[in-house]
């Protein structure tokens, strides 16, 4: 498949007064075209950093120290602000999980949707700018599209606001939608709405998302491939079906057995035990092993690279694990 | 089954709470009203977990507050073993209170920052003057910590100290100090990450085995719900649509908002991915003008003209209790 995104080896780090904090380190995810990829760990996995490195996004004290961020084969790390500036809300673009801090609450909807347009192409007037808005507000099932223009943010509802929210994403006809948590703050009936229009649009519009999540269940709903975070490194990475069907690494198993199902009988959950590293003093070896029913010795002195292991789904034969169970029967992987 | 009505532990009695907002008129007159839950008529059970489920606004939480007492009812009455707790003094009140505790949902909002592990735990007895001596207090309280998960020699840290699932560990620690009967769980794993959500819930099934605990079990998230509960009581917009045993419940759905509710779950396994899932539409009403008749008719595929005009009563119906029209008595 084409490819739209490739990050590189990315490292983004905090440099505080108490450390450094290697929030990403030496990510590589790749977006293909017109595809949803998936980006799910728990609080502090480094995936929100992620896609706030591809965004440029990053605020002092961060800074991505290492890699290479390319759209279409442009470094976009070699770009200057200006340009950058081109490519945010443009090529681009990004909703967040909380729709109401990210609008403003003084301007009406129709206009702060306006601006997203007449931003990024001066050629286009004011009422053709406005024809364009309330066309995506139609295209994102806003209903009554002329009297939503004149809102503002405090009279919608949390799933309008994020409808709004997807029509400013999408206004431009960006290549790619980063989506962090689209769906966390809304209702489960309202989620499952805004996750099937986000389905729709990437279909009709060709543009690529790239999902960021801790839940699984969104994960396995809409997305085509998915990466699995844990302290700022990616532990696994597979074709969605592929992941659930042959789970390899133990955190990946962990945190699915840990989830309560909907669809099966009750049993006793399974515990990952521990919690989430301090990225400070990250343990040395595998980043995992103090919370791995399977470490080895070898674990908690040596750092798992990854491997290439054999998929059993038929069609997705890019599975790859961090972890040195796989050593025999997977290739590593130069990163 | 549980069906004799001595078993009951607590039970609503036409429920209504509506609460002023501002606007009206300039003296102060026709205020509009919020009706957070209305009429509503739930019995929870001995040694059961009981979960409250809906979106936001549904008027469960304020249901859990209201047989607390921690707000009072515009009408109507919670039983408590059979007493009115409506109509007691503080003092008798005080009482009843050791038996019913409560776990919150942000375990950095619930607990005081400037009060250490000991103070937060201790509170409760102290307030209620269980123990003569403070080392009688402390004593029970590092057993409540040992309880819970936590190490006994980390009595004196302060919440920031701890991390959320540990917050929530002491917060639930606290619950317990009183040796209640039942503790409403209000949405106590939301705000917690995946793998500590598991052994919080994991920890609340031990202490119901080990204490007898009864739960009410607040949550908008249905696959927790599944997991932890007896039984399933789904309210829409300050009504129930329909009560039952949890699996029969999620195994058959009656209401239609329940069918739509469990098929909306995102759920963890692709290969059960449905490519035309029917979906609700439209928006949550708002409960300051809920629609006449059924309130859920608005977003009801299935709505014919009846619904629109009557509010549909609760039926019984074996094992079961449906508000609505179209489901026949069988």
């Amino acid at each position: 498949m084409e490819e739209l995104l490739r990050v590189n080896n990315l490292k983004t780090h905090f440099f505080t007064k108490k450390g450094v904090v290697p929030a990403v380190d030496g990510v590589s995810i790749s977006v293909p075209k017109s595809s949803i990829v998936g980006l799910v760990g728990e609080s502090g996995c480094g995936k929100s950093m992620t896609a706030m490195s591809i965004m440029q996004l990053i605020q002092k004290p961060g800074k991505i120290i290492n890699g290479s961020i390319e759209l279409e084969e442009d470094n976009l790390l070699t770009y200057s602000k200006d340009e950058m500036r081109n490519i945010r809300g443009n090529k681009i673009s990004m909703i967040f999980q909380e729709p109401m801090t990210a609008l403003n609450p003084v301007y009406t909807v129709g206009r702060q949707v306006r601006e997203a347009i007449t931003i990024h192409h001066s050629n286009i007037g004011k009422e053709e700018a406005k024809q364009k808005v309330l066309d995506i507000f139609k295209a994102v099932g806003i209903p009554e599209p002329e009297r939503r223009y004149n809102s503002y943010p405090h009279q919608l509802s949390g799933g309008l606001r994020q409808r709004v929210m997807i029509g400013m994403a999408m206004v431009c006809n960006p290549k790619l939608m980063i989506a962090d948590e689209p769906t966390t703050a809304l209702d489960v009936t309202i989620e499952a709405q805004i996750l099937s229009l986000m389905k729709n649009l990437q279909k009709e519009r060709d543009t690529s998302i790239l999902m960021i999540t801790h839940n699984l269940g969104v994960v396995a709903e809409v997305c085509d491939y998915i990466y699995v975070m844990y302290a700022g490194k990616v532990m696994e990475q597979a074709n969605t079906f592929e992941l659930f069907k042959n789970t390899c690494h133990p955190y990946t198993e962990g945190l699915m057995k840990s989830i309560p199902k909907i669809t099966s009988e009750k049993q006793r959950l399974y515990n990952i035990k521990g919690v989430v590293p301090n990225l400070m003093k990250l343990p040395k070896g595998c980043r995992f092993c103090p919370r791995c029913d399977n470490a080895k010795p070898r674990c908690f002195e040596e750092e798992p690279p990854l491997y290439k292991i054999k998929s059993v789904v038929e069609g997705s034969e890019d599975h790859y694990v961090r972890c040195f169970m796989h050593e025999d029967s997977g290739v590593k992987y130069d990163e | 089954m549980m069906s004799n009505q001595n078993n009951t532990l607590i039970k609503t009695v036409n429920l209504v709470k509506e609460f002023e907002i501002p606007g009206g008129n300039f003296f102060g007159k026709n205020k509009p009203r919020v009706h957070a839950t209305s009429n509503v008529n739930i019995s929870v059970m001995d040694g059961e977990t009981f979960a409250l489920v809906g979106e936001s606004g549904c008027g469960k939480s304020t249901l859990g507050r209201l047989m607390l007492r921690l707000i009072e009812p515009t009408s109507g009455h919670v039983e408590f073993e059979g007493v009115n707790i409506n109509e007691l003094k503080d003092e008798e009140m005080r009482e009843i209170r050791k038996k019913m505790q409560i776990i919150f949902q942000d375990p950095y909002a619930s607990i005081n920052p400037r009060m250490d592990v000991y103070n937060i735990i201790a509170e409760p007895l102290v307030t209620h003057k269980i123990y003569e001596s403070k080392e009688q207090t402390k004593e029970k309280v590092k057993e409540l910590m040992a309880k819970v998960g936590i190490r006994p020699e980390f009595i004196n840290r302060y919440p920031h100290q701890f991390s959320g699932g540990q917050r929530q560990r002491i917060g639930i620690a606290r619950a317990l100090a009183l040796q209640p009967k039942l503790i409403i769980c209000d949405e106590p794993v939301s705000a917690l990450d995946v793998s500590i959500q598991s052994q919080i819930l994991n920890l609340l099934h031990d202490l119901q085995d080990e204490f007898k605990l009864t739960y009410l079990f607040i949550s908008h998230d249905l696959s927790v719900v599944r997991y932890i509960s007896n039984r399933v009581c789904v309210m829409f917009l300050g009504k129930v649509c329909e009560i039952g045993d949890t699996e029969e419940l999620f195994g058959n759905p009656l209401h239609p908002y329940t069918k739509f509710l469990i098929d909306a779950v995102p759920k963890p396994d692709p290969f059960l991915r449905k490519e035309n899932k029917q979906l609700l539409q439209g928006e949550i009403p708002s409960p300051v003008n809920p629609p006449k008749g059924c309130r859920f008719h608005t977003r009801c595929p299935y709505a014919e003209s009846i619904c629109k005009e009557l509010e549909p009563e609760l039926k019984n119906l074996k094992n079961r209790q449906v508000a609505c029209h179209l489901v026949k008595n069988v």
